[in-house]
C-alpha cells in the first residue's frame, strides 16, 4: 500500500514535468511551492494545464479501477467491468446524445448552462443503464448475475448501434466530439471539470472500503453471504449506485477509457490476494498511478500532437484481457 | 424446554410450482435431525426455508421463540450456520481465507488472535489444516466441502460469544467426500449435537441417516411423510412407496462386517 502511494507521487511528478514543453523536476517543485518565483510561462503550463489534468487523471484512474473492483466483487467474476456490462457505453451514449441532439434542442433552453449538460447527460446515462440492468436481472428481490452480464452485452450492443446512428446524423464538429467520447481523453481537463468530478468520485473512494467485508462474503455466493450475516440486497444496491456514480462521472470528464477497471484489480489479486479490504483501496491507488502514466505517454509519444488515452489503454488492456481468458482453463464461470 | 426451531404449516412455491407444502416440524435443542427423501422431494428447499434464506409463502419459521424473518440478518448469523453444497469461487482465496469468512463480523469481544485461533482450530477439526494456504480454486470437491465445514464450525464458534443456542444446517454435507471423511463428518456432527448443538442435515445415504440421526424426517413431493426414530420412519412398506426400492432383508445374508472409523481424523478424536 505504501509502495503504491509512492508510485502515485512518482507518476504525478513525472506527469507534471513531461510534455510538449519539458520542465525539469526542480522547477516543477518550486512552481508547486512558490508559483511567483519562476518564469510565468512555465507556471502557467503547470498550474493551468498540467495540474488540473493530473488531478483529473488521478481521480478518474482511481474511480475506474475502484468501480472495476466493485463490479467484479458484485458479479463474483474477475472478468466483469463497467465497460463490459454496458454502463460506460450507456453513459457515453447519453453524452453523445447530448452533443448531437442536445445542441439543437437544449441549447436555446439552458444556454449558458450547456457546459454542465454533458457531464449530467453522461451521469444520467450511466445511472439509467445500471438501473435498467438491475431491473432486468432482478426477480423477486434477487439479482441473477448471469442475466445481468448477458443483459449488459445487449445494452452495450444497443448503445453501439445508437451511437452509430448519432454519428450518421452529426456534422463534422460533432463527429470530432463523438470520437473523443468513444476513444477517451484527458485533454479537455480544466479546473471546472476537476471541481465537478471531485465531489462525485472522492466520496465513493472513501465509502467503498466499507463494502469490503460484504464483498468478501459475497464471493461465496449470495445465499452464503446472507448466511454469514451480510445484508445482501442492500449491499448490491449500494454497490450498483456507487459504480453508476463513478462511471458516469469519469465518462463525463474523459469519455470511455477501457480496461483500467479490469487490469488493475487483476494485477493486485495476483500480487496481494483477493481480499477486498486491501483490493479496493489498492485498486484506487494503482488505477490513479497507471492512468496518469498512460496519459503522460499519450501526450508525449507524438508531441506536440497527442494520442487519445483510450487507444493506449485498449492497446495494452485488450491483449491482457485475452491472456486472462486463456489462462482461465475452466472457462468463464457465471 | 421449548423447541429451538419450529416450522408451522409452511409452504414454499416458485414459478407456480409448490416445492414444499404444509410442513410442520418441531426440533428440540441438541438433536441431530436428518432429512431424507427422493430427488426433488423438497429437502434442500425445506432447509433453505428453515434457515431463513427463503421466505415461506404461508406459515412461519420460529427460531428460539421468535419469527426467523424478524431476526436481523447480522444477529441470525450468530444463531445458525449453513453449510452449502461445495461451490465455485471466482477469486483465488486460500482455504484459510474462506474459513476466515466465517468469523468476520461474527462474535463480540474476540481479538484478531482469537479469530485466527478459531479458524485454525476449525480447519484442523475438518481435517483440512494442511490445506490452509492452498488456493481454494485448486482443491477437489471433497476438500472444498471440508473447507466449508471448517467455515461453519468457525462461524458457530465465534457466534457463541453472543448466542449459545445455535443451529447448524448441512445440505448434503458428504456428497463429495470419500468414505473415511463421510463417516468422520457424521461422527463429528453427532459429537457436536451431544455437546448441545442442534443439527439439521440433508442426506441421501439411508444407512448413515439411520445410524447417526436422532430423528429422521421423510419428505416426498414436498410433503412430510413421516418423522421420528429411524426404525419407525424406515419401514419396508414406506421405502418401497417413497423411494421405489424394495427392502428384502430375508433374502440376503447379514453383512459380516460394518464400516467404522479409525481414530485418524484429529478433530474427531479430540472431542
Amino acid at each position: 500500500m505504501i509502495t503504491l502511494g509512492c508510485l502515485v507521487v512518482l507518476m504525478s511528478l513525472l506527469a507534471l514535468g513531461a510534455g510538449a514543453t519539458g520542465i525539469p523536476l526542480s522547477r516543477v517543485l518550486s512552481i508547486m511551492m512558490e508559483p511567483s518565483s519562476v518564469p510565468s510561462g512555465e507556471a502557467l503550463v503547470i498550474l493551468q494545464v498540467r495540474l488540473p489534468r493530473l488531478l483529473l487523471g488521478l481521480l478518474i484512474g482511481a474511480a475506474l479501477a475502484c468501480s472495476g473492483a466493485l463490479m467484479q466483487g458484485l458479479f463474483r467474476n474477475p472478468l466483469a467491468d463497467p465497460g463490459l456490462v454496458g454502463v460506460s457505453a450507456g453513459a457515453a451514449l447519453a453524452a453523445a446524445a447530448t452533443i448531437v441532439v442536445g445542441d439543437a434542442l437544449l441549447a436555446p433552453l439552458i444556454g449558458p448552462l450547456s457546459f454542465v449538460a454533458l457531464p449530467i447527460g453522461a451521469f444520467v446515462g450511466g445511472l439509467i443503464t445500471t438501473f435498467a440492468l438491475y431491473l432486468v436481472a432482478t426477480r423477486q428481490g434477487r439479482t441473477s448475475i448471469a442475466t445481468m452480464l448477458l443483459a449488459g452485452v445487449a445494452f452495450g450492443a444497443l448503445s453501439g448501434a445508437l451511437m452509430g446512428f448519432l454519428s450518421y446524423l452529426s456534422d463534422d464538429r460533432q463527429l470530432r466530439d463523438l470520437s473523443f467520447w468513444s476513444l477517451g481523453s484527458l485533454s479537455g481537463a480544466t479546473w471546472t471539470k476537476v471541481a465537478a468530478a471531485t465531489p462525485l468520485i472522492l466520496p465513493v473512494l472513501i465509502v467503498t472500503p466499507f463494502l469490503a467485508r460484504g464483498l468478501n462474503a459475497l464471493a461465496l455466493g449470495e445465499a452464503e453471504a446472507f448466511h454469514l450475516g451480510v445484508p445482501v440486497q442492500r449491499l448490491k444496491a449500494v454497490a450498483i449506485l456507487l459504480v453508476a456514480v463513478t462511471v458516469g462521472a469519469s465518462v463525463a470528464c474523459a469519455g470511455m477509457i477501457g480496461f483500467i477497471g479490469i487490469v488493475v484489480p487483476h494485477i493486485l489479486r495476483l500480487t496481494a490476494g483477493p481480499d477486498h479490504r486491501m483490493l479496493l483501496p489498492a485498486s484506487a491507488l494503482l488505477g490513479a498511478a497507471l492512468l496518469v502514466l498512460a496519459d503522460t505517454v499519450a501526450r508525449t509519444i507524438a508531441a506536440p500532437a497527442e494520442l487519445p488515452i483510450g487507444i493506449l489503454t485498449a492497446a495494452f488492456g485488450a491483449p491482457f484481457f485475452l491472456w486472462l481468458l486463456l489462462r482461465r482453463q475452466g472457462g468463464v464461470g457465471l | 424446554m421449548s423447541p429451538i426451531l419450529e416450522a408451522r404449516n409452511i409452504d414454499y412455491r416458485t414459478g407456480g410450482r409448490m416445492l414444499i407444502e404444509g410442513i410442520n416440524l418441531s426440533i428440540e435443542s441438541g438433536t441431530l435431525t436428518i432429512v431424507i427423501g427422493p430427488n426433488g422431494a423438497g429437502k434442500s428447499t425445506l432447509l433453505r426455508v428453515l434457515c431463513g434464506e427463503l421466505p415461506p409463502a404461508h406459515g412461519e419459521v420460529r427460531l428460539n421463540g421468535s419469527s426467523i424473518h424478524a431476526i436481523p440478518t447480522w444477529r441470525l448469523a450468530h444463531s445458525r450456520a449453513v453449510m452449502p453444497q461445495a461451490s465455485e469461487l471466482g477469486f483465488p482465496f486460500s482455504a484459510f481465507e474462506v474459513a476466515h469468512l466465517g468469523v468476520e463480523g461474527i462474535g463480540r469481544g474476540l481479538s484478531h488472535h482469537d479469530r485466527q485461533r478459531i479458524v485454525l482450530d476449525a480447519l484442523e477439526q475438518a481435517d483440512v489444516g494442511h490445506l490452509a494456504h492452498r488456493n481454494y480454486q485448486t482443491l477437489s470437491g471433497g476438500e472444498r466441502q471440508r473447507v466449508h465445514f471448517a467455515r461453519v464450525l468457525a462461524q458457530l464458534n465465534a457466534g457463541r460469544s453472543i448466542e449459545t443456542r445455535q443451529v447448524l444446517f448441512l445440505d448434503e454435507p458428504i456428497a463429495s467426500l470419500d468414505l473415511k471423511h463421510q463417516l468422520a463428518l457424521m461422527n463429528k456432527a453427532q459429537t457436536l449435537s451431544r455437546q448441545g448443538l442442534t443439527i439439521i442435515a440433508v442426506l441421501h445415504d439411508l444407512q448413515l441417516a439411520a445410524d447417526t440421526g436422532d430423528t429422521l424426517v421423510l419428505l416426498q413431493a414436498g410433503r412430510l411423510i413421516a418423522q421420528g426414530k429411524a426404525d419407525t420412519v424406515l419401514s419396508p412398506d414406506r421405502l418401497s412407496e417413497v423411494f421405489g426400492v424394495s427392502l428384502v432383508p430375508q433374502s440376503l445374508p447379514p453383512s459380516p462386517w460394518k464400516l467404522t472409523l479409525q481414530n485418524n481424523w484429529p478433530g474427531a478424536a479430540q472431542n
